[in-house]
C-alpha cells in the first residue's frame, strides 16, 4: 500500500493521462446530473411549492393542469373529507408576456397561476386583483417589483408585487395571482378555455388528520366519486408529461458515461499491471502477498478517481457560479455530487477488478532466471 | 534457528512439468545439503534445471516429490500463503536483472522487505543503514536506482536480500550483467557478507571464476546433480 502511494507521489506523470480522462468523465457526469436536476427543478418548482398533502385533478386528465377542470361540486365533495379551509383551487395558463421597452415580438414565456392556498414562500391571503408574485428567474429578464407585464394576445396587465423562489413550471417562469385574476386572464386570452365561477383546474389539499399519501389519495378519490384522480405532490411531479422520459434519457447517458469510466480504468490499470508484471514477480518472491499488491492497485485507482472527482466538483461549483441565472437549467446539489463521486468510485473499483486475475497470476518463480 | 541445522536440505527432490502429453523432468532425485554458512556455486547449462532447483530451495516452487528443509524447517507441504510468509522471513534473493523498485531510493528498496510483512519500523531502518554502510553505499542511500551504476545496483540488491536476516540467500547469475572487474568485486563482497554473517548461499552461475569463491561447486546436467567437493573442478559442462 505504501509502495502504491509512493509510486503515485514519485511518478505522477504515469497517472496523468488516466487522471485527465477520468476528470473529464467526472465533469461530464456532474454536468449531466446538474442539467437533469436543473431541468427537473425548472419543470416541477410550482408543484413543489404547493403546501399540499395531495393534489386533486379531474379524472382522465392524467395529472395535467391544462386538461383538468374541477367544478364546485367536486370541490365540496373534497372539502367533506378534509374541511373547507383545507382545500384551495389552483389554475394555470401559459402565455407570452410583453415587457415595456422590448420589441413587440420579444415575448417572455410565463405560466400564470391562480391560487387560494398560498404556496410556500408567499404570504397567506392572495394578492389583489391584477397583482402577482413573480418567479425569481424573471429577474434575469429585468422584471422588478412594480414591473407591469402584459400577458397574451389580450395584453392583460399584471403588476409584480413580490417574488417567489424556485417556482418554475414546465421550464417556464411563473406568476402567482389570485384565482380570480387567473380566471379573468384565462377568459380574456383563451376564450375557448374560459371557465365559470367556482371552476378550477386542480385542488390543493392539506390534511390535518395525518393520513399517509396513499390513504389520503384514496379517501379523496372515493369522495370524488369517479370524477377525480388524486396524487401526492411527488406523484403529481412523476405524472408530469416528459419528466419520466427525461429522467430515463439522462439516466441512460449517465449510465453509459459510467461504463466508459469503467472501461478507461480497466484499460489503464490493465496496462499498468502488464507493465509491472516483472516487478510484481520480484515483490512476490520477496514475500509480498497478491492481496496486498492488488490492494495497492485499487488504492491507486481510488486516489486517481478522488482527484478527478475533486476537480469535477470544483468545476461544477464554478460553472454554477458563473452561469447567469435563467440562461441554462443547471443546478448543483450535494446529493448529485455525492452520487456522481460514488458512481465514479464504483466504476474505478469495477475497472480495477479486471486486473485482479493478472495480479494473482504473476508467478513469483518468474523472478528467477528465464522462468520455466 | 539452531546453528547445527543445515541451511538447506533437499532429499530426493523431483520436479516434473507437464507439457502436453509428455512430462519434462526438470529435476531428478536431487540430494543437496548446505551447512549453515556454506557457499555453493551451482553450474550448469541453460535448461539444466538450476533455476528450478533454486526456485524450490527458495520456496518459490514446490517439488513434485521429495523433501526440502530450509534452516531446519520443512517447507514441502506448506500452502502458497505460508510459502510467501516463509520467503519473506527466511530467504534472500538476488536476481539476475537486479529488479530494484525503480521509484524507490536505495534505502527504501531495502526497507520494502520490511514493509511487505509486519513492520518493525526503527529496527528495520537501522538495519538498512547498517547494511548500506557495509556495502559502501551510505552516500547513495537516497539515490534512485536509475542513477546508480550496475555494480551499485547489484550491491543494493544484495543488501535487500540480507534485510530479513535469511537462513539462505539465492543468487541468480549475480555477475552476468557486470564486467570482469566489477563482477569480481561483487562476488568478493558476496563472500565477505555471507561469511561474516554465517549465512548460506547458492550462487547460480555460468561464470567459472565464481567457483573460486565458493566452498563447493555443484554441477547440474539434465536435472541431475553431479556433486563434487573440489571447488577447482573445471566446468566442463558449465557453459551452455
Amino acid at each position: 500500500m505504501r509502495l502504491a502511494l509512493r509510486e503515485l507521489r514519485r511518478r505522477p506523470n504515469r497517472f496523468a493521462v488516466a487522471t485527465v480522462i477520468l476528470t473529464l468523465i467526472a465533469l461530464l457526469l456532474m454536468f449531466l446530473g446538474g442539467l437533469l436536476d436543473g431541468l427537473e427543478a425548472g419543470s416541477t418548482g410550482a408543484l413543489r411549492r404547493q403546501p399540499a398533502d395531495a393534489l386533486v385533478f379531474a379524472d382522465g386528465a392524467e395529472g395535467s393542469l391544462v386538461r383538468s377542470r374541477l367544478s364546485s361540486e367536486v370541490r365540496d365533495a373534497v372539502a367533506e373529507v378534509v374541511g373547507d379551509d383545507r382545500v384551495g383551487g389552483l389554475g394555470s395558463v401559459q402565455l407570452g408576456a410583453r415587457l415595456d421597452g422590448r420589441e413587440p415580438r420579444d415575448l417572455v414565456p410565463v405560466v400564470l397561476f391562480g391560487y387560494e392556498l398560498a404556496p410556500d414562500g408567499l404570504p397567506e391571503g392572495g394578492p389583489a386583483a391584477g397583482e402577482v408574485y413573480a418567479d425569481t428567474s424573471l429577474e434575469a429578464e429585468g422584471v422588478e417589483q412594480g414591473t407591469v407585464l402584459r400577458l397574451g394576445p389580450a395584453r392583460s396587465k399584471v403588476r409584480v408585487v413580490g417574488f417567489i423562489d424556485d417556482a418554475r413550471y414546465s421550464g417556464q417562469a411563473s406568476l402567482w395571482g389570485s384565482i380570480d385574476t387567473w380566471r379573468a386572464v384565462l377568459g380574456d386570452n383563451r376564450p375557448s378555455a374560459r371557465v365559470g365561477e367556482g371552476t378550477v383546474q386542480a385542488l390543493v389539499v392539506r390534511d390535518d388528520a395525518g393520513r399517509g399519501g396513499a390513504e389520503l389519495v384514496e379517501a379523496l378519490d372515493a369522495a370524488g366519486d369517479g370524477a377525480t384522480e388524486s396524487f401526492t405532490v411527488d406523484g403529481a411531479i412523476d405524472a408530469l408529461p416528459g419528466l419520466a422520459q427525461q429522467r430515463t434519457t439522462f439516466g441512460q447517458i449517465i449510465g453509459v458515461t459510467v461504463v466508459i469510466a469503467i472501461v478507461v480504468v480497466a484499460l489503464f490499470f490493465a496496462l499498468l499491471t502488464v507493465e509491472r508484471t516483472g516487478l510484481y514477480g520480484v515483490l512476490k518472491a520477496l514475500g509480498a502477498g497478491s492481496g496486498s499488491l492488488f490492494a495497492g492497485v485499487l488504492l491507486q485507482a481510488v486516489v486517481v478517481t478522488a482527484v478527478a472527482s475533486a476537480v469535477g466538483i470544483a468545476a461544477s461549483l464554478l460553472l454554477d457560479a458563473v452561469i447567469p441565472a435563467g440562461s441554462l437549467p443547471f443546478t448543483v446539489t450535494p446529493a448529485r455530487l455525492v452520487s456522481s463521486v460514488a458512481a465514479l468510485l464504483v466504476a474505478a473499483i469495477a475497472g480495477v477488478a479486471f486486473s485482479l486475475r493478472r495480479v494473482l497470476r504473476v508467478d513469483p518463480a518468474s523472478a528467477i532466471g528465464g522462468a520455466q | 534457528m539452531s546453528q547445527t541445522a543445515p541451511a538447506l536440505r533437499m532429499e530426493g527432490v523431483r520436479k516434473v512439468y507437464p507439457t502436453g502429453d509428455e512430462e519434462v523432468v526438470a529435476l531428478d532425485h536431487v540430494n543437496l545439503t548446505l551447512r549453515s554458512d556454506e557457499i555453493v556455486a551451482l553450474l550448469g547449462p541453460s535448461g539444466s534445471g538450476k533455476t528450478t532447483l533454486c526456485s524450490i530451495a527458495g520456496a518459490l516452487l514446490t517439488p513434485t516429490d521429495g523433501e526440502v528443509e530450509v534452516g531446519g524447517q520443512r517447507i514441502t507441504g506448506l500452502s502458497g500463503r505460508e510459502l510467501t510468509a516463509f520467503r519473506r522471513e527466511s530467504v534472500g534473493f538476488v536476481f539476475q536483472t537486479v529488479n530494484l523498485v525503480p521509484f524507490l531510493t536505495a534505502r527504501e528498496n531495502l526497507l520494502v522487505v520490511d514493509e511487505l510483512g509486519r513492520r518493525t519500523g526503527r529496527k528495520a531502518r537501522e538495519r538498512a543503514d547498517q547494511l548500506l554502510e557495509e556495502l559502501g553505499l551510505s552516500d547513495k542511500a537516497n539515490t534512485l536506482p536509475g542513477q546508480l551504476s550496475g555494480g551499485q545496483k547489484q550491491r543494493v540488491a544484495i543488501g535487500r536480500a540480507l534485510m530479513n536476516d535469511p537462513e539462505l540467500v539465492l543468487f541468480d547469475e549475480p555477475t552476468s550483467a557486470l564486467d570482469t572487474k566489477l563482477g569480481d568485486q561483487v562476488v568478493h563482497l558476496i563472500r565477505d557478507e555471507m561469511k561474516s554473517r554465517g549465512t548460506a548461499a547458492i550462487i547460480v552461475t555460468h561464470d567459472d571464476r565464481i567457483t573460486h569463491y565458493a566452498d563447493r561447486t555443484v554441477h547440474i546436467t539434465d536435472g541431475r546433480l553431479d556433486d563434487t567437493d573440489d571447488h577447482r573442478e573445471p566446468a566442463a559442462t558449465g557453459l551452455g
